[in-house]
């Protein structure tokens, strides 16, 4: 027989609450359930680390060249914003040296990542432990998820959404501007691969998207009434069982596709060109 | 190939208890709940465990083995190394009656305040007209065999008793998105997930989801696309407006 020490009765709380079975252990789990929440933990702080620097950076977005800009400055609308870079206007003045250039779209692509039911999970995991695995208690004496202010604005995910398509689409341009060839007509380079990349990862996240899927066809109560909007919606929901893997991979295409393009931009390496 | 396995089994009532070590043979093709009745059989015949049909359709063998959630008859042995010792407890989430068996009724006093099905007053039974595609959604959701996993394993309540009264859980949340989405059903649902059954502080960890046996899509077909109908009706800043706005005019 074994027996443990359970918590006296002014500390149960959760799975020691009165009544329940008396079980010293906090989790039987014997997996390694510590892993995924950590390695999550990893990940986001490298990309929080990583966009933070850049951000502040205000240099080395946009190799004038060959036509490549990051897609964490675009658009560049900002006066302060390199010859070139501006195709959409330069609409915003120049803010200062200490004033991030991207502050138009990078708010935007955060808070869309940041309310996507992904990371939310992600989060609530790796960060804030309510829990930090399946049958694994959380910390907290006190929950109450995201049904009070702030956390309750988590549900503008869709309007985060519907900026984060309008700046896709300015991506989408950016990488048809890939394929200019240095100096003049057409061209391609491994940077214009990766921007391609990075475009169909950012898409494939984007319209997995569950606000997109809900928008589109989900909140119909008679798809019958609307076949091509049923048919979006079969779409959207074949991909959506995927929605966490595409937001982990445009992740790391997003990092790829602007370390590659600062790198070409500061000249630390040359833009392999397949054809110019 | 027979084996001599190691389970600890949680054994005890209301007032205390504790895990109890038992060596007991295991067979081929065996699963654990084969191996809670060869127990019972041979050494301990008082052992107390709740099953029925052996098939993971009943929903009755809920149990946690190495403190995950699951049937104990759709759990084969096979996943488990011989040398592996394996812990058997009660759902740590309900009150324990004796042994394994826990008081669940928790769950039927929630399914209770779900409003049932409510069709148009003009439409009597068996005039019911429906499309395939237009109930097929909800259909994911009859998969539902009650065994209450997912409710067993949602921190909402499993950390936190004080959520029980606000909170119905995931299946019976399931059961209003299932409801809401069903061409037929004319009641107001999204207050009611909302306000009176606690869906915001689901935070869709997707545990309810990685435990159901029948593998429904709790979290992304049913409690995610209510909530994007909550706050279409509640939190949406231009619905809002535009409400606003017609009642004006």
């Amino acid at each position: 027989m074994a027996t443990g020490t359970v918590p006296g009765p002014g500390k149960a709380r959760g799975v020691f609450s009165a009544g329940r079975a008396q079980i010293a252990e906090k989790t039987l789990r014997t997996d390694n359930w510590r892993a995924s929440p950590i390695f999550m933990a990893v990940i986001l702080g490298i990309f929080v680390v990583y966009s933070g620097v850049r951000l502040f950076m205000n240099d080395n977005y946009y190799a004038a060249q060959e036509h490549y800009l990051t897609p964490m400055y675009s658009p560049c609308i900002s006066e302060a914003c390199v010859e070139g870079s501006s195709d959409f206007g330069t609409w915003l003045p120049d803010l200062g040296t200490g004033v991030p250039i991207a502050i138009l779209a990078f708010p935007i692509l955060t808070l869309f990542r940041a309310t996507c039911y992904y990371y939310r999970k992600a989060g609530w995991r790796s960060f804030l432990l309510s829990p930090q695995a399946c049958g694994v208690p959380e910390p907290w004496k006190k929950y109450t998820g995201e049904s009070r202010f702030p956390l309750v604005l988590a549900n503008w995910h869709r309007y985060f959404w519907m900026g984060a398509c309008l700046l896709l689409l300015i991506n989408t341009f950016d990488a048809f501007k890939a394929f200019e060839g240095v100096g003049d007509g057409i061209g391609m380079g491994v940077g214009t691969v990766i921007m391609w990349v990075n475009l169909i990862a950012l898409w494939m996240y984007s319209m997995s998207c569950h606000a997109c899927r809900h928008i589109l066809g989900g909140q119909l109560k008679h798809f019958s009434k609307h076949p091509v909007r049923y048919r979006i919606w079969k779409f959207i929901s074949k991909i959506n069982p995927k929605h966490g893997d595409w937001a982990l991979i445009s992740l790391f295409t997003v990092i790829a596709t602007d370390a590659y393009i600062m790198a070409v931009s500061a000249e630390w390496i040359s833009d392999f060109r397949f054809f110019n | 190939m027979s084996y001599e396995a190691h389970f600890r089994v949680w054994r005890g009532d209301i007032d205390g208890g504790a895990l109890h070590d038992f060596t007991v043979e295991v067979n081929e093709g065996e699963v654990v709940l084969d191996i809670i009745h060869r127990i019972q059989a041979t050494q301990a015949p008082d052992l107390a465990v709740r099953w029925n049909c052996k098939a993971g359709k009943c929903g009755s063998c809920s149990a946690e083995i190495n403190g995950w959630p699951r049937l104990m008859c759709m759990t084969r042995m096979s996943i488990f190394s011989p040398e592996e010792i394996i812990t058997i407890t009660p759902l740590r989430t309900f009150p324990v009656i004796r042994d394994l068996v826990t008081d669940v009724s928790f769950n039927f006093k929630k399914a209770q305040a779900v409003p049932s099905f409510t069709p148009p007053k003009e439409l009597q039974p068996g005039e019911y007209r429906m499309q395939q595609v237009d109930v097929e959604r909800s259909q994911e959701f009859r998969k539902c065999i009650e065994c209450f996993l997912c409710q067993t394993v949602c921190h909402v309540i499993r950390d936190h008793e004080e959520n029980k009264p606000s909170f119905a859980g995931p299946r019976f949340l399931m059961r209003i998105a299932e409801l809401d989405m069903h061409p037929l059903d004319v009641a107001d649902r999204k207050d009611l997930a909302q306000d009176e059954h606690g869906l915001g502080y689901c935070n869709i960890t997707k545990c309810c989801t990685e435990v159901c046996p029948e593998h429904i899509k709790i979290t992304d077909n049913a409690l995610i696309p209510m909530k994007e109908r909550v706050m279409t009706r509640k939190y949406d800043p231009l619905i809002w407006l535009g409400r606003k706005i017609a009642r004006r005019s």
